[in-house]
């Protein structure tokens, strides 16, 4: 095995019943490396990630932490590991404090520790609120307190910002921005939000039915899927003949009876002055402009006919 | 269209209940079980029996001058001589009542264990009866035999009859109420308290958060554990004081043996507690297995009445019940006065059943 992999792991296989869970999956990652399995409900992402956790066993297949077996030795794989679930209902009538410190003998951590995460959670003001006071992404950050008690090298957080308001959502990014900047932790992040995955990680992997569709960072999945920047515009004025058929390089749309076009620039930082000096040129004076990126989801929808929003059936 | 949305909300109920067979099992069919054995139990023959005890039998009183004419002898199982009378009732059934004369000291203890409620002083010049006055039953006992009683006499046999409450301490039905109800708290704040919390826990993802770490399993139950066995000490004082204030009720044994005897019965709940919580995440289906342990015991170990007046056969299988063994070693160092060495067998077992049902729920202990 190279050791630069913090996890490797080949040919993963999880069945249920007669579902395929995670249908025959390679998956390797390295030190502070940030890492988005990104796919709608059901595509198997919770499933790989428990298996790396060390709470399932693969069907087929074994994983590697480290070089050592989640099969085995899950002490010192837990050592090691930050988790937090998709939901865990902590004690009720237990403070997030006393929560915290619960969690922190578990790693024989001293008081100062819990201290350190309160802080980087931002949870000073509810340390000493029941768990069952908290709001959804005071919770999450609970969690996430919890699964930073003990300097994780890997973090692997399922779906930590589901159901969360944006602002909650955008709290718990800035926390892990800062801790890829401060601590060198790498992250695995189970989501179905393309922004979430694209904020946060370089490498996203895109999941579904079991199976990694696409990995790469987000330019190398647009570019994979040859997908580009898109301008689309109003105009008033004639369109001359030979614009149909030759624009300047550019490859564009025209829709001339209702006055509008569509333009894919495949180097925005070229294609966008062409495009204006052709209306230029031609007298063209344009009503309205916009210009889109493409996003994960096109190329999701792209791969599967379907959306990332939608569930797996 | 609004019967429809009733019909509809009641038939998702129907369907949900339906497609979880534990619900289903633990609904439906414990239930009927628990019927059949307690139906077997409790209405298999018409016959009830009574034992009674006779004190001073050998003085001659008229009493005994009287059983001798009217009554059957014969023997009971341990080979001691006994009057029966037997009454045939077509509405009640057979009414059998086995006159016993033993030492004071028999009668005592067989008062304070519920094996007689009622105990007859056969004096030179009078009939006495002791029992206490607070215990219903004891008094039905006592009229019902009185009934026989003067049934079958013609004469003046009887000098005079007199009615006197139990004197000896322990004697009282209070004081046979108390060490059952301590033995019972144990078990009811192990299995509702333990069980429940576990299961409640595993349900919310708790228990698998926790052993995602490097904490070590079993402290996660020995923690539980310790703070129930605890809890149930502090209750366990509070109760025997208020009994002591109250109701006048001390401990004449060995307050080392009674404490063994508590931590004994503690640690088999705890241990019998994880035992039963160890896989179901479904609160349903774990208050149908609470249940199922729960109810005989309740039932059959005779913490409210005596469980002598079962049928022979069971009384055995009642004895090995944890919750007997509790009880009764309770109830023998608090009111008969007994030692450490008197409740030896029964701390050792309590403490075996406690080890071998921790390992087992520790064994199959689902933690996700």
């Amino acid at each position: 095995m190279a050791d630069n992999y913090l996890i490797e792991a080949k040919g993963i296989c999880k069945h249920f019943k007669k579902v395929k869970a995670v249908d025959g999956v390679d998956f390797s990652m390295t030190k502070g490396e940030y890492v988005a399995l990104l796919g709608p409900n059901g595509a198997g992402k919770t499933t790989l990630v428990e298996m790396i956790e060390g709470i399932r066993s693969p069907d087929k297949g074994e994983i590697l932490v480290k070089g050592r077996s989640t099969r085995d030795d899950k002490q010192s794989l837990y050592r090691i590991l930050g988790i937090s679930f998709q939901e865990t209902r902590f004690l009720e009538k237990t403070t997030v404090e006393e929560t915290i410190r619960l969690f922190a003998s578990f790693y024989h951590q001293p008081g100062g520790k819990v201290e350190k995460v309160i802080s980087l959670t931002g949870l000073e003001e509810k340390r000493k609120s029941y768990t069952k006071n908290l709001s959804g992404g005071q919770r999450q950050r609970l969690a996430l307190a919890i699964s930073l008690l003990n300097d994780p090298e890997i973090l692997i957080l399922d779906e930590p910002t589901t159901g969360l308001d944006p602002a909650a959502r955008r709290e718990i990014w800035n926390i892990l921005l800062s801790l890829k900047e401060k601590h060198n932790t790498s992250l695995i992040l189970t989501t179905h939000y393309m922004e979430e995955a694209t904020q946060l990680c370089e490498r996203i992997i895109i999941m579904d039915h079991g199976k990694f569709l696409a990995e790469g960072t987000f330019d190398e999945l647009l570019q994979k899927m040859n997908l580009h920047d898109t301008a689309s515009f109003s105009f008033e004025g004639i369109v001359p003949d030979r614009l149909l058929s030759e624009s300047n390089g550019l490859k564009i749309d025209w829709d001339i009876d209702k006055g509008e076009g569509r333009c894919e620039m495949k180097n925005v930082a070229t294609d966008m002055p062409l495009l204006f000096s052709l209306f230029e040129k031609n007298n063209l004076r344009l009503t309205g402009f916009e210009h889109r990126r493409p996003t994960l989801d096109d190329l999701f929808l792209l791969m599967t006919g379907r959306r990332l929003t939608e569930e797996t059936e | 269209m609004r019967r429809n949305e009733l019909w509809q909300l009641i038939l998702v109920h129907f369907r949900e209940l339906l497609r979880e067979p534990g619900v289903l099992f633990w609904g439906i069919g414990f239930p009927i079980l628990m019927a059949w054995g307690l139906g077997i139990a409790f209405t298999g023959n018409k016959e009830t029996r009574k034992d009674i005890a006779i004190i001073n039998y050998a003085e001659g009183g008229t009493l005994s001058k009287y059983m001798a004419e009217h009554a059957t002898k014969g023997k009971d199982k341990e080979g001691r001589e006994m009057f029966v009378f037997t009454i045939n009732d077509p509405v009640f059934g057979k009414n059998i009542f086995r006159l016993l004369p033993v030492d004071s000291i028999t009668a005592n203890t067989g008062v304070k264990r519920g094996i007689f409620e009622l105990m007859i002083d056969n004096r030179h010049d009078s009939t006495v009866f002791h029992l206490d006055p607070a215990n219903s039953e004891a008094r039905l006992l006592q009229l019902q035999l009185a009934t026989v009683l003067d049934s079958k006499h013609t004469d003046k046999t009887f000098s005079e009859i007199k009615t006197v409450p139990l004197e000896v301490k322990g004697t009282r039905y209070i004081d046979f109420l108390v060490p059952g109800l301590l033995a019972m708290n144990v078990m009811m704040a192990c299995l509702w308290g333990m069980s429940w919390t576990i299961i409640e826990r595993r349900k919310g993802n708790m228990l698998r958060r926790m052993v995602v770490t490097p904490v070590h399993r079993r402290n996660i139950l020995m923690g539980l554990m310790t703070a129930r066995i605890t809890m149930n000490f502090v209750e366990a004082l509070l109760l025997m004081v208020f009994a002591w204030i109250y109701f006048d009720t001390v401990i004449q044994g060995s307050i080392a043996a009674l404490l063994l005897v508590f931590i004994a019965g503690n640690i088999a709940f705890t241990g019998i507690a994880i035992l039963v919580s160890s896989r179901t995440a479904n609160t349903e289906v774990g208050n149908g297995i609470i249940n199922f342990v729960n109810m005989p015991m309740m039932i059959l170990s005779g913490i409210f009445f005596s469980y002598h007046n079962f049928p022979d056969w069971s009384i055995p299988v009642i004895q090995a019940l944890p919750l007997t063994m509790l009880a009764d070693g309770m109830r023998s160092i608090i009111n008969e006065g007994a030692g450490i060495i008197a409740v030896l067998d029964k701390t050792v077992i309590l403490t075996l059943v406690g080890v071998v049902t921790f390992g087992l729920g520790l064994k199959w202990f689902k933690w996700y």
